[in-house]
């Protein structure tokens, strides 16, 4: 697992949580400061109460939970310094906006002075300044989410924990907010983020854990996870078996896998660095050369070809290993061999780029 | 009332409820009808009728308020957690509405009288509770508590429980999310409740007669006229009593009102 530094920030050892439909089992992992952690699963895996059990609102029938190198398993929610914000944001609906974000510091700041300073620097931080007086009732769901992470970081929190957080926002709104968590996360929040959006997943996290039926099936960078899927669960919920870092170039029709394959893509703006995904079920396979519209064409051998859940999958080799997804029919009316050379076909329409 | 696009059994359910509405508010709209200003200020103009009222009105406000200290944490209690026998103890709040209520003036009367535990208690700090106005609180208490209780315990289900997990992630504890999140959240529920128990304590007759004759709480004082002197006379201590209530409560529903509608928005 992430292990890189001598003491993690965040240590789950063997938590394990019995509920009567399903159960947490042995969930390890360790997190780094700065680190930008996904929690990756369909609904139900345990995504969630996992977040809960690191809040502390949730106890966990064994197991521990260190931050920081001390043991915060039966620390009281109030004391452990972790941020929770929830799926529908949980603003309080009697208070004002302002009055929202002062909850938590209640107690920590006395100066009413200083209050005010710390409350308008997140709120301008956040792009919220203008809503401080308006009452929850009259925000959008998108100002809302601000609002709960406004507060939430208020508490300077060591971990910002976020519940689906991007789930019930349009896809504008969606992009605003994914570079605002990557702003916080790059002014050193750490955050752990649960998502069942795998293209969330890979654009904002450097770590990446899959979990499933409340176990941790593989963690890693997305790379790790997405191009060498250690179970079938793993690379069949991710979907894409082709999955490749690349540079786009200036206009962005065309990509570069390893600085030397050259992959053409639907032309759109953004981020030169990031990742390229291609369904198996897109890729087309051939014995002979043929002409088809597809601009995206390659001689290559076969390495393996695999029995799986959807269908046979024929794995390439172009100077990537490629992934196809053919039926038992073709298979057989080809009759495709390991170690026989194919040709592989995908219009640039196939191809899926996603900024990271 | 009833608009075009209303399907005909809406009139018959219209013409079944104006027959309700009828039936509630004839035999009072009689009563006043009754009751000439004159026998209504002369009434209003002897000591002993205002004495009572104004006896009931705070006997009522005391024991609402007294009891609601331990009520509403109490509801708060039942609405969030979990614990053996707790449909048996939703029951036992509710058994006060269900029986008659000379009965229950009875039971309490053993268990407030001299003899009792309770009753050397008060002796011991000069406090009788048979025939005083603590005896009527606790009559009035009694058999008006349900409502209170049952009233907060929806409003503090009605919280949503995020908002108190929220908090609680927020570094408040927990007696701080109780008084910032969810007292103020179920406020409205616990404040119709609050008004219902005071209504029901001043309605009071059976169990408050049996506890306490003496000093007369306003619905004592018109039996009391109706046994020694007849309909007549009981007539305008009635509706000079009704007056007063619901004067009392269009004034603490339109204070309720107002405190609601600067929460909501």
């Amino acid at each position: 697992m992430n292990n890189l530094s001598p003491t993690p920030l965040l240590r789950l050892d063997k938590i394990s949580r019995k509920f009567s439909t399903f159960g947490l089992k042995d969930i390890c992992f360790s997190i780094n400061r700065s680190d930008y952690f996904m929690l990756l699963g369909v609904s139900g895996a345990g995504k969630s109460v996992l977040l809960e059990i690191i809040a502390g609102l949730v106890t966990p029938d064994s197991g521990t939970i260190q931050l920081g190198g001390n043991d915060i398993t039966h620390t009281k929610i109030q004391h452990r310094k972790i941020g929770l914000v929830f799926q529908d944001h949980a603003i309080f609906p009697h208070m004002t906006v302002y009055e929202n974000i002062a909850y938590p510091l209640h107690g920590l700041v006395k100066n009413a002075k200083e209050k005010k300073e710390i409350i308008s620097d997140i709120a301008s931080k956040l792009g919220i300044t203008g809503l401080l007086d308006r009452k929850p009732s009259r925000l959008s769901g998108g100002e809302l989410q601000r609002v709960s992470l406004a507060r939430a970081l208020v508490q300077k929190p060591e971990i910002l924990l976020l519940d689906e957080p991007l789930a019930s926002l349009d896809s504008l709104l969606k992009s605003e907010l994914r570079s605002l968590l990557r702003q916080l996360n790059r002014w050193g929040q750490t955050i752990i983020h649960v998502t069942h959006d795998y293209e969330e997943a890979i654009s904002l996290g450097n770590i990446i854990a899959v979990m499933h039926k409340g176990e941790i099936l593989q963690s890693g960078t997305p790379s790790e996870v997405f191009s060498h899927p250690k179970s079938q669960f793993v690379a069949h919920f991710t979907g894409a078996r082709n999955f490749y870092r690349v540079k786009r170039s200036d206009e962005g029709n065309e990509a570069l896998i390893n600085e030397t394959i050259l992959i053409k893509l639907p032309a759109s703006e953004g981020n030169r660095d990031g990742f390229i995904l291609v369904r198996s079920e897109d890729i087309f396979l051939s014995k002979d050369p043929v002409e088809t519209s597809a601009v995206n064409n390659f001689k290559g051998v076969i390495l393996e070809i695999v029995p799986t859940r959807s269908g046979i999958e024929i794995v390439a080799d172009i100077g990537i290993p490629i992934y196809s997804v053919i039926t038992q029919e073709s298979l057989q009316n080809m009759g495709l061999k390991e170690g026989q050379s194919c040709f592989i076909h995908f219009k640039a329409s196939a191809v899926r780029f996603i900024p990271g | 009332m009833a608009s075009k696009s209303n399907p005909p059994i809406h009139s018959i359910f219209l013409f079944l409820g104006a027959i309700i509405l009828l039936f509630i508010l004839a035999p009072l709209l009689g009563m006043i009808l009754n009751t000439t200003p004159q026998g209504l200020f002369e009434t209003a103009k002897e000591s002993e009728v205002r004495d009572s009222i104004w006896l009931t009105l705070w006997t009522s406000m005391a024991a609402t308020l007294l009891f609601a200290i331990a009520a509403v944490p109490f509801a708060y209690l039942l609405a969030r957690r979990k614990f053996p026998l707790k449909r048996v103890v939703t029951g036992i709040i509710d058994i006060p509405v269900v029986i008659p209520h000379s009965a229950a003036g009875i039971a309490l009367l053993g268990f407030i009288s001299r003899n009792s535990v309770l009753g050397k208690l008060g002796s011991a700090v000069g406090l009788n509770f048979v025939g005083n106005p603590a005896g009527i609180i606790i009559a009035m208490a009694f058999v008006s508590l349900p409502y209170l209780i049952n009233a907060a315990r929806d409003g503090f289900s009605a919280v949503p429980l995020r908002l108190e997990k929220a908090a609680l992630t927020l570094g408040a504890s927990p007696m701080r999310v109780f008084f910032t999140i969810s007292l103020p959240l179920a406020w409205r529920n616990i404040l119709s409740g609050l008004i219902l128990m005071f209504a029901r304590g001043m309605s009071e007759f059976g169990a408050v007669i049996v506890v306490a004759y003496h000093p007369m709480v306003t619905p004592v004082l018109i039996y009391e006229r109706f046994g020694s002197f007849g309909l007549k006379y009981a007539r305008p201590v009635s509706v000079l009593f009704i007056l007063i209530t619901l004067a009392v409560f269009i004034l603490l529903r339109a204070l309720a009102k107002e405190k609601n509608s600067d929460n909501d928005e």
